[in-house]
């Protein structure tokens, strides 16, 4: 067995989207977390604009990030080159498997046994923490959510709040079983004692691995965006920082990271700025006291040069990641971020996550919207989302010939006998004849026509055809 | 190929042809120019509103503000600058109702535990503020370590007025970041934070319960 294959064994299976939303729809205590979370973040996030252009300031940042994706691999040597001058380590990574090897082999160089973390989803894609526990390397999430959701043995199901499906009791009987701490509803209680918990580990930790928010190419400086100050800690108290993106993270200039911040936290949780915006240009000099002696980037493909070859879904790679899509989408706050079973839920994640993994096995992905608009409406940098949600759809069903087959899994939905039915209803439509008699045949036969239609019926009445076809209709009034 | 290669190459040789580069026009970010009486209001009232401390002082009575507050928290110590004139202030103040001074003249490897555990407040500069939201801008430097406006759990930073700037946007053009960034550079916008649990908003969870600003007018 090649090394690679190890860590696929706890995959939760995307295919089974529909019982699982089918359940977190009947569980009272999910539609409540998520509904009451939701409507706040959505509240927020329209206060924190109040008084901006806002159409104008998405303009800007949808064209920062497409200026950034137009010269994208200039931009990454750029970033590599200047990196590499201040004395950051870059490394590459055509997968997640190639990017957790990576992560090992600087910590086996080390003899790190233990790993701290702060928040990154590049890290959860890679599957990290799995990863490096069958390597024998302890890896401690230090995000408070994250650390929540890892004491539970979970993933997040949110990008930026991962423990928003758990309430105050769940979390404190959860902290009690595994940490020892009273039973408190108490969250100033809750927060202390992570506090207490997590100093310990950061002060022995071996090495430090977190995400990078923008990666800027111009001064060779790694921006992080947070509130705890656990990513200032995982990224300054270990000897040894790694940070792990997407390649799609770099920026050319500092000026575009002032437009995408500005954007960024506004969207994600209706923050004018997080309490830290912690920007990282290289390791410990001579003269400081603190700070990592060894900083590594690992810049990680897996799948986006893939997206990058087709100019309609390029545009999921402008994407910051600020989760607003998934605050703003009713099936989101319906069903929860756990029942998609992907590392990304929620709208982004249905356009995003049918690359990382295929149509195949993302084949539910793109049908679990109702085309509302919302999430494309409040995105930051305008991706087109409900557009792209059609376009995976055209693509699962092999229904579209405008465009090359260009994701994993094309037409892994399709179905012959659904073709075949569009096929002869395009066929009759296109026959004025075959139409007439069809249309009088369906009408004569009204009768028969069943009461249910599936799902479709479940909450709403079948609709019934009219006695009289349109056309005699017509036909009637003209006499 | 390496990985390198194979990605750079994939990118070049996209299927879609080149990119169009579209222009960027940042003036949606520019501000009118605020009086310095306004950037302070504003400055003042985005980082009460994240739960900061807001002290206006002058030149000569900092040093007093300073010891009342340390004094109605009980602070046993207070990390201060080595170099910087705040930290040649403070030892040369010759008062009493100062707590202990400390310096952080050692690398961190040698005394960690007894910063994490010990130490109650530290006082650090600033590279000037944002009005627009509540920032503080810190280059961290070998006189004010990264970790001094981290560990303990009270922070304390000294802003002068003069220097607070209206948006992110200006400060970074006025002070040239492009041309060159510190090794670690911040924007500090109050006490540590978290909303993770139900969202109830909790202070202190990693970094400082207090972030404490005293402006210098």
């Amino acid at each position: 067995m090649s090394e690679t294959a190890g860590h696929t064994d706890h995959h939760i299976d995307v295919k089974q989207f529909h019982p699982r939303a089918q359940a977190a729809i009947h569980n009272p205590k999910i539609r409540k977390n998520f509904r009451s979370a939701m409507d706040g973040l959505m509240s927020k996030r329209k206060a924190a604009f109040e008084g901006w252009d806002l159409e104008t300031l998405r303009e800007l940042g949808a064209n920062v990030r497409l200026r950034a994706l137009a010269n994208l691999p200039d931009l990454l040597e750029q970033l590599e080159k200047k990196l590499t001058e201040n004395g950051i380590k870059v490394h590459w990574a055509v997968d997640g498997d190639e990017a957790c090897r990576i992560v090992r082999d600087i910590c086996k160089a080390r003899d790190a046994r233990t790993v701290i973390k702060g928040k990154s989803m590049v890290s959860e894609e890679m599957e990290l923490n799995h990863y490096l526990q069958e390597q024998g390397i302890e890896a401690l999430e230090s995000d408070l959510g994250e650390y929540i959701v890892q004491l539970a043995g979970e993933t997040p199901s949110h990008i930026i709040m991962p423990a928003i499906h758990k309430n105050t009791g769940e979390i404190s009987e959860l902290m009690h079983e595994k940490t020892g701490t009273d039973l408190s509803h108490d969250v100033e209680y809750l927060t202390a004692s992570a506090r207490q918990q997590l100093r310990e580990k950061f002060m022995s930790a071996d090495v430090g691995v977190s995400g990078v928010n923008f990666a800027v190419a111009e001064t060779g400086t790694l921006c992080l965006v947070e509130n705890e100050g656990n990513g200032r800690m995982t990224t300054t108290v270990p000897p040894c920082h790694i940070a792990v993106t997407g390649i799609e993270k770099v920026v050319p200039t500092m000026e575009d990271v002032s437009a995408l911040l500005a954007l960024l936290t506004r969207s994600a949780t209706g923050q004018h700025i997080t309490t830290y915006f912690n920007m990282i240009s290289g390791p410990r000099k001579a003269d400081e006291l603190d700070g990592p002696e060894e900083v590594h980037l690992v810049l990680v493909d897996n799948g986006r040069s893939s997206i990058y070859q087709d100019d309609e879904l390029l545009d999921t790679l402008r994407c910051i990641r600020c989760g607003a899509c998934m605050n703003h989408c009713p099936v989101y706050t319906r069903v929860g971020g756990h029942a998609y079973g992907t590392t990304y839920p929620g709208p982004i994640g249905k356009i995003l996550m049918p690359h990382l993994i295929g149509l195949d096995e993302g084949r539910h992905l793109p049908s679990a919207s109702s085309l509302c608009g919302a999430c494309g409406e409040v995105c930051p940098v305008k991706i087109p989302i409900p557009d792209l949600l059609v376009r995976l759809r055209q693509e699962s069903v092999d229904g579209d010939k405008l465009h090359p087959a260009r994701v994993n899994g094309h037409g892994a939905k399709r179905s012959p006998m659904e073709a075949m039915v569009w096929k002869g209803w395009a066929w009759m439509h296109a026959s004025p004849g075959l139409y007439r008699f069809g249309t009088g045949a369906a009408t004569k036969l009204r009768a028969l026509q069943p009461s249910s239609a599936g799902a479709w019926t479940n909450y709403r009445t079948a609709p019934k055809l009219a006695a009289k076809t349109l056309h005699q209709r017509m036909k009637e009034r003209s006499q | 190929m390496s990985s390198r290669d194979t990605i750079l190459q994939r990118l070049r040789d996209r299927a879609g042809g080149e990119l169009t580069v579209p222009e960027c026009d940042f003036s949606v970010l520019e501000r009118d120019d605020w009086s310095t009486a306004e950037r302070i209001e504003r400055f003042e009232k985005m980082i009460e509103s994240v739960h900061g401390e807001v002290h206006h002082c002058t030149g000569d009575s900092w040093i007093e503000r300073l010891a009342e507050l340390l004094a109605s928290r009980g602070a046993r110590n207070l990390l201060i600058p080595r170099a910087h004139e705040i930290g040649q202030s403070l030892r040369n103040a010759g008062r009493n109702d100062l707590p202990e001074l400390l310096i952080y003249d050692e690398p961190i490897e040698s005394w960690r535990p007894h910063l994490f555990n010990e130490v109650d407040a530290s006082i650090t500069s600033t590279r000037g503020g944002i009005a627009e939201t509540g920032s503080l801008i810190l280059w961290p430097t070998d006189d004010e370590p990264r970790l001094m406006s981290l560990v303990p759990p009270v922070h304390i930073a000294l802003l002068k007025a003069s220097e607070l700037y209206t948006t992110f946007h200006e400060a970074m053009k006025a002070q040239e970041w492009s041309a060159g960034m510190p090794t670690n550079a911040l924007l500090v916008s109050g006490p540590s934070k978290t909303a993770d649990i139900e969202q109830t908003l909790a202070y202190g969870v990693h970094g400082p319960k207090e972030l404490i600003v005293l402006i210098i007018e």
